[in-house]
């Protein structure tokens, strides 16, 4: 994390760097550390050569290209790019290529971001460790041996080990928020509708948000601030325009108030040192002008149960399209439908098979109002009592994700272990509101060898719908206040 | 709510969801999906007489636009990135008229 992608971005446009030699520092360490890494499925290095030489004979031209002119940048491999390989680290999208880009891809361009390659994920998103990927696991930068969190764990590290000053991400059920708290960069989940979803290929469509991944909190910030605002291309994003974050960042919090959710901060499954850090950031907050105080949001508890049956309903209609007919693989059969079964039985990878299975069950004749339903009811119970939270405060504190980054292979024989990962940002995805993770201290983990090196805390700012500009003041107070912090 | 989840119930989900799983996925499947909505199941803990259910996040209304052409995704684009494709078409398997 050399570098912030607001100095590039000055630097290029008033020619103190070229947008070419900021590219070639971030390739060499490409090349450095990702045979270890594995952040990406794919680097497009002569393209974004070709594009960093364009912003320079911009610049040289006398014109602006744009707030990111000359900023690396990576995109998540669900993320549909024209002409490049879009592949959602799955077998069954292995050498699709899409014929558009989506929406937040042209708006990064348009701003003169140079696009470095594409990130591996968990299969369609679905993970919290880029361990089911169809082309091997990310690791986590700090420590081989660990994951990187996920889903967005391949836009996580790239931001962490240097690979692109700024990636983006999506978020279904905190796939932006948790693998940022794992390797120790900023990760937003913006308000649902804040950034168009036209181009992201769907997972769970009434969750999913794209969220950017930087090193600080102004840098994410900017980035939204780029990708943000009104698409006629999706027809749930938000029609009033996005607001301003970056003039009111260094506002402070004097008189916020500030609710700690006990449910998610004083269970038992999260870790004493992530505590201590969500209790000394909102320490800080107090010193800062700020009031915080314990708020209880009971309903929050229901959030994973309720999630595992909403986002598996949703994904299993999603995924529907996958039928050897329009894209990428295709396994013969007798007739359409074994065509259509041989095909998604040989393309998708085991987490995936047993979303779809989940939310067809969910989906089911005789399942569907106790399970999905009722699921749905619990929804609206969640949106109520943070409703009435937000009566009393303007923004949230709790962990981002339980435990600092845990071993390869740690989570995987038990798929409930590996959901338990989310616990504290699903609520928000659930309700549609907007959150971010904050890097604030670090603990070696409690499985730890000796030697393993101390691991990035993410602590998470909840606020609620189009609250950005109030939780991007208060990440921008604790980023200050963090250990080391700027 | 608790679920007895049984073999033949998961068969039949993967006949629903259009996946022809292996004998092996099957049997593996059908205790880790029931322990699933053994969790999940938590949500009927919760009261929710006369609660409306939440589909979408935002008030959702119907969104148009007028009745005016766009431009559309390069055919051939498309069309290049499917697994068969044939006279400007995707090509499926012969549906009508087939032997049995």
């Amino acid at each position: 994390m050399a570098d912030s992608a607001i100095a590039i971005a000055a630097d290029v446009r008033s020619r103190r760097r070229s947008a070419r030699d900021v590219l070639e520092q971030h390739l060499a360490q490409i090349d450095a550390r990702e045979r270890d890494v594995h952040a990406f499925n794919l680097v497009t290095a002569d393209a974004a050569r070709a594009r960093a030489d364009e912003i320079d004979a911009a610049v040289a031209r006398g014109d602006n290209p744009g707030p990111l002119a000359g900023v690396p940048l990576a995109l998540k491999d669900n993320l549909c790019t024209r002409r490049v390989p879009t592949t959602c680290s799955s077998r069954i999208l292995a050498g699709w290529v899409p014929p558009y880009d989506a929406t937040v891809v042209q708006r990064v361009h348009a701003a003169g971001a140079v696009v470095v390659g594409k990130t591996n994920l968990d299969e369609f998103a679905m993970g919290s460790s880029t361990e089911n990927s169809a082309f091997g696991p990310t690791r986590n930068p700090h420590d081989l041996a660990r994951v990187p969190g996920g889903s967005s764990g391949g836009s996580a590290a790239a931001v962490a080990a240097g690979f692109a000053a700024l990636a983006l991400g999506s978020d279904t059920g905190g796939s932006v928020r948790q693998p940022a708290a794992l390797c120790g960069v900023v990760g937003v989940k913006p308000t649902y509708g804040a950034v168009s979803r036209y181009g992201l290929i769907a997972f769970a469509s009434s969750l999913d948000q794209i969220g950017p991944f930087a090193g600080s909190v102004a840098d994410a910030a900017l980035l939204l601030e780029v990708v943000g605002g009104h698409d006629p291309c999706d027809s749930t994003s938000i029609a009033s325009p996005a607001p301003a974050l970056l003039p009111d960042l260094d506002r402070g919090v004097e008189g916020l108030r500030i609710g700690i959710v006990e449910e998610l901060t004083d269970s038992d499954g999260i870790q004493s040192e992530v505590r201590d850090s969500v209790e000394a950031a909102a320490a800080s907050l107090i010193d800062a002008g700020a009031k915080t105080e314990r708020v209880q949001v009971p309903s929050t508890m229901y959030g994973l149960s309720a999630y595992y049956l909403i986002a598996p309903a949703e994904a299993s209609s999603n995924l529907a399209r996958y039928d050897g007919v329009r894209y990428g693989l295709r396994v013969d059969g007798a007739d359409v439908s074994e065509m259509n079964a041989n095909t998604r039985d040989a393309g998708f990878g085991r987490e995936v098979k047993r979303r779809i299975m989940l939310g067809t069950y969910a989906l089911s004749a005789g399942y569907y109002d106790a399970y999905y339903g009722q699921a749905q009811r619990v929804r609206t119970l969640i949106m109520r009592e943070f409703d009435r939270a937000y009566d009393r405060f303007d923004a949230l504190l709790a962990p981002t994700a339980p435990t600092v980054a845990f071993e390869l292979g740690a989570k995987t024989a038990d798929p409930l272990t590996m959901y338990l990962n989310d616990v504290c940002t699903i609520p928000t995805n659930l309700a549609g509101h907007a959150a971010m993770s904050v890097p604030y201290g670090t603990a070696v983990p409690p499985d730890a060898p000796g030697g393993t090196p101390a691991l990035p805390i993410g602590v998470q700012v909840l606020a609620p719908a189009r609250g950005e500009p109030v939780m991007f003041r208060v990440a921008r107070a604790i980023e200050q206040a963090a250990p080391g912090g700027r | 709510m608790t679920s007895p989840l049984t073999r033949a119930e998961v068969e039949h989900v993967a006949r629903l969801a259009r996946l022809a799983l292996t004998d092996e996925e099957l049997d593996a499947l059908t205790p880790e999906l029931a322990k699933i909505l053994d969790y999940a199941a938590q949500v009927s803990a919760l009261d929710t007489e006369g609660v409306p259910p939440t589909a979408h996040p935002l008030p959702l209304v119907n969104v148009f636009r007028s009745d005016e052409l766009w431009p559309c995704l390069p055919r051939g684009e498309v069309l290049a990135a499917a697994p068969a494709a044939e006279d400007g078409r995707f090509r499926v398997p012969r549906i009508l008229g087939e032997a049995p």
